[in-house]
């Protein structure tokens, strides 16, 4: 468990990869379901990106690890602190936090800490796990397997970024944003409406069935297993060429210009598509900037815009249970649509 | 037998793959390999009933085991706490602060976790094996504590699959290399073991420095793809199981009959197409791999591609030999599809859904203790308690009677069963329209914790298309080729439905049957035409089924509201609704508008 399989050396899977990085840079996109065959590297992806992203900058003091710069945080700890002047500050690597199935709903909200309950009689919060992955990450893999009131709660605080715990006379509230990453095999059932809205972006995985991509596959998983060291030496200059790509993104974000032509796009593809609400609009302009900054473009192209389409858009179809067609072909007939006008 | 003797044994192998003896082989080997390389490999699906076969190869897998390493047995509806650990009560109440407790696969680090039953292994506790598996480290976050311990284990799933459909998770199964069939020996089969701990313990140290070339890993990846062998891991696995082979065997490097012996093993009973044989794959080859900057294996030249090319047919071909029985007959392309194993849940679980409040009991069987009520419980005495104890160090005095448990509530689940009569010549259009409802169904989010099932009857029997389930994708596919035509055997679909609205009881939920026909039965319940004797027939399944007291929506889609199905109605005790042009839609919001059996 030593060393993780570096995010540079998964092979193909290109839009796994780039629905990532986009949520690495853009946090605001809400999220990325990763759904697909199995064994397609999906959770290594995850995981390969908690090695990859550079540390952050929080109150060193605040236990939700809170942003220094952050002036509209709801948390109790930063407000108590920055009243006295301005907090100590400290680095820290950004949370990528499991939520593993069979976790009880104390752990994920938090609950009244035993130990202390127990030993002192002393009525005090332990955060959980989302205080654990505020800023971060919060990976559930078998999303689909979750239990009803886990995805209840996730919903909840996913919308709100906030987590509000009433529970064995505790009345807690403190910051809880995160990047919601699901994975999981549409074969073990289907995902919740309303927890696949919450998730930005949607990409489907399929196992590669090109001769030379599945020798390669097969060939970096075995000389990663037998030479560790090696392997992650030899991977290291590419995963810091990405790592310097999400910091340039995340600097050049904000001045990433859409113009009023890609926004006329935009609405008519979802238009075209027939999604619900404004969300999938929303989603698809972020998830273009985000592209944008990746590219070191400062202003969002229609490329952009067809290249995040797919994974913006295809889990917000209404569904027709008489139309079998994948959901992202049928994203992509409208793009063609729109694209050829 | 020594290692190498039972490689030589491999060349005399008939074609059969049915021949008992070539079973134990790669039943011996398998457990052999699996004892080399035991977090490598993952594990052994073996299928097998209990019985003296598989208790022969339990023990000798046994024998193979190094000293102390631990062999334990999984219980299919293991608890969460014990399987991943949880909160050590005893402990935690005798220290006054919270003590967490290893479960299961944390005791079971470095050794094999043996599964009875695996077939009905629910989804979530095969998700999280598989988990383990993978990040072999076990963690949990329970019971107001949160811990990781490592856990490096090999899985030996027995799956004893009876008739009911249900086979081991294929999310765990695609993590266990081999795949072995006992059902079909008996003890007179049972050869010796592959190899004896010694050698086992010798093979262990030489694993590590086996090398594999890159041909026998590009030979190895075609045939997976040859055999249609999607899952990638599969090809990893069968890597591994080549060195583990080789390391067995005594060689510095794997051999042809190494790989071709992890390909016998690990790719062979996941075989989903039979192979083309030799030549003509020779020509439509995919073009040679371009070698990635970082291998320095740059310009393959033809003579050592065909090479490869070659070594790949010699492969295939010695596969053919074990390649699952019946492959040729199931139709290409079908994979097992079973549903998880959902059944044996004898009653809602207490373990999940919505705690409302708690009760005073013992932590037990599931019930999770519920620590705050308990020591609200237990706070009033405390002077009393301590006044009176004998060890006074002791922070907390909770007596038994101070335990509470937590109360849960579950919505029972419903699954909606359709039978669909699908005889004659409106079946498809009435196919169709049931295509549609259940694909609505299950896309509804109001039926959320809905399960849905088909059964069709036709010519002389009923089918089971769709087995219980929630996923879109398993109904799309199951539902996409759907034949139609022929008699009209209600009985037997009456009783297919009543059989599954049963399984479906002892799984917790409640069965709803939407039962489209235009209730004019024309097959017997022994499979013989006749009018008079299948309506007979149909009747009497039909007053079976009031006794089941099942929620039954008769949808008559004959044009004319027919007699027939409304005195099948009757006799059922169900909802009459005539339909004659419903629409999925229609069909949806009626069943939909079906009342919810008081639970």
């Amino acid at each position: 468990m030593a060393h993780i399989f570096p995010f540079s050396a998964i092979v193909g899977q290109d839009e796994m990869k780039l629905a990532i990085l986009i949520a690495a840079v853009e946090p605001r996109i809400g999220g990325v379901l990763v759904f697909g065959d199995r064994g397609t590297g999906k959770s290594t992806a995850v995981r390969a990106l908690a090695a990859l992203l550079p540390p952050m900058k929080v109150v060193a003091a605040c236990r939700y690890g809170c942003d220094p710069a952050d002036k509209g945080s709801h948390c109790a700890e930063c407000a108590t602190l920055k009243a006295g002047g301005r907090p100590k500050t400290r680095l820290a690597p950004v949370p990528v936090v499991d939520l593993p199935l069979g976790a009880t709903e104390d752990r994920v909200v938090g609950a009244l800490d035993l130990e202390r309950a127990l030993t002192q009689g002393v009525k005090a919060f332990e955060p959980g796990l989302l205080a654990r992955a505020h800023r971060g990450f919060l990976y559930i893999d078998e999303v689909n397997l979750l239990e009803d009131h886990l995805v209840d709660l996730l919903i909840d605080v996913a919308a709100s970024g906030e987590n509000v715990v009433e529970r064995e006379g505790l009345s807690v509230r403190h910051p809880a944003r995160f990047v919601l990453v699901g994975s999981g095999n549409p074969e073990e059932g289907e995902l919740r409406p309303q927890l696949l809205d919450r998730f930005g972006l949607a990409v489907e995985v399929r196992t590669p069935m090109e001769l030379a991509v599945r020798v390669e596959v097969v060939r970096r998983r075995d000389s990663f297993e037998r030479e560790p060291e090696a392997f992650l030496e030899r991977w290291s200059a590419d995963d810091e060429t990405i790592r310097r790509r999400i910091v340039g993104a995340r600097k050049l974000l904000d001045s990433v210009v859409l113009g009023d032509a890609v926004l006329e796009r935009a609405a008519q593809l979802c238009i075209g598509l027939g999604t619900d609400g404004l969300r999938g609009e929303l989603t698809l302009m972020r998830a273009a900037r985000a592209l944008a900054a990746l590219d070191g473009e400062d202003e969002v192209t229609a490329s952009h815009l067809q290249r995040v389409a797919r994974p913006s858009l295809r889990h917000r179809l209404r569904r027709d249970p008489l139309d079998d067609t994948d959901a992202g072909a049928r994203v992509d007939r409208v793009l063609s649509e729109v694209f050829a006008a | 037998m020594s290692a190498g003797g039972a490689v030589d044994a491999l060349d005399t192998l008939g074609p059969n793959h049915a021949d008992p003896g070539t079973a134990w082989i790669d039943a011996a080997w398998a457990a052999a390999l699996c004892a080399v390389d035991p977090q490598g490999l993952g594990g052994i699906v073996v299928r097998a009933a209990a019985g003296p076969v598989r208790d022969r190869w339990t023990r000798q897998m046994q024998a193979l085991l190094a000293p102390g390493q631990p062999l334990r047995r999984m219980p299919a509806r293991i608890a969460d706490d014990r399987l991943l650990g949880g909160l050590d009560l005893t402990a935690t109440l005798q220290l006054g602060r919270p003590v967490a407790q290893r479960g299961l696969l944390a005791e079971t680090d470095g050794g094999f976790v043996l599964v009875p039953m695996a077939e009905r292994l629910p989804a979530g506790t095969a998700a999280r094996l598989a988990a383990v598996l993978d990040q072999r480290e076990v963690g949990f976050e329970r019971d107001g504590s949160s811990q990781r311990w490592p856990c490096s284990v090999a899985v030996i799933a027995f799956d004893e699959g009876g008739i009911d459909d249900a086979a081991v998770p294929a999310s765990l199964a695609d993590r266990l290399a081999f795949r072995v069939d006992l059902s079909a020996l008996s003890l007179r089969d049972c050869g010796a073991a592959a190899a004896v701990a010694d050698e086992i313990g010798a093979a262990r140290v030489r694993l590590p420095a086996i090398t594999l070339s890159a041909e026998f890993t590009q030979a190895l990846c075609g045939i997976a793809m040859r055999l249609g062998v999607t899952s990638l891991r599969a090809s990893v696995l069968a890597l591994r199981a080549a060195r583990t082979v080789a390391a067995l065997a005594g060689h510095a490097e794997v051999q042809e009959d190494d790989a071709l012996m992890a390909a016998r093993l690990v790719l062979a009973p996941r075989a989903t197409v039979l192979p083309e044989s030799g030549e003509p794959a020779a020509n439509d080859a995919p073009p040679p791999a371009t070698p990635p900057a970082d291998n320095g294996e740059r310009g393959r030249d033809d003579n050592r591609d065909a090479q490869a090319q070659a070594l790949e047919d010699r492969l295939v071909q010695a596969t053919q030999a074990s390649l699952p029985a019946g492959l040729l007959a199931a139709l290409p392309g079908t994979e097992r599809a079973r549903a998880p194993g959902r059944v044996g849940a004898l009653s809602a679980s207490p373990r999940f859904g919505r705690p409302v409040g708690s009760r005073p009991g013992e932590p037990r069987g599931g019930a999770r203790l519920d620590l705050i009520d308990t020591l609200r419980a237990a706070a009033p005495w405390q002077k009393l308690r301590r006044a009176a104890a004998t060890h006074r160090h002791a922070s907390i005095h909770v007596h038994a009677d101070d335990l509470r448990v937590s109360r849960r509530q579950q919505r029972a689940g419903t699954a909606t069963l359709f039978v669909i009569d699908a005889s004659g010549s409106s079946a498809l259009h009435r196919l169709a329209e049931a295509k549609g409802a259940v694909n609505l169904l299950l896309a509804d989010c109001y039926v959320r914790r809905d399960q849905v099932a088909v059964i069709a009857f036709r010519g002389r029997g009923a089918e089971v298309l769709l087995p219980p389930t929630r996923s879109l994708v398993r109904a799309r596919r199951s539902l996409a080729a759907l034949p139609g035509g022929g008699g009209t055997p209600l009985a037997a679909g009456l009783e297919a439905a009543g059989r599954m609205a049963e399984q479906v009881r002892r799984s917790g939920a409640s069965p709803v049957i939407v039962l489209l026909t235009d209730g004019r039965a024309n097959i017997a319940r022994d499979g013989e035409p006749g009018r008079a004797r299948a309506e007979a027939d149909a009747l009497r399944a039909a007053r079976q089924l009031r006794g089941q007291r099942l929620t039954v929506l008769l949808v008559d889609t004959s044009p004319q509201p027919a007699a027939a199905a409304q005195r099948l109605a009757r006799e059922m005790d169900a909802m009459y609704r005539a339909l004659p042009h419903a629409g999925a839609a229609e069909l949806s919001a009626a069943v939909q508008a079906l009342p919810r059996q008081a639970r």
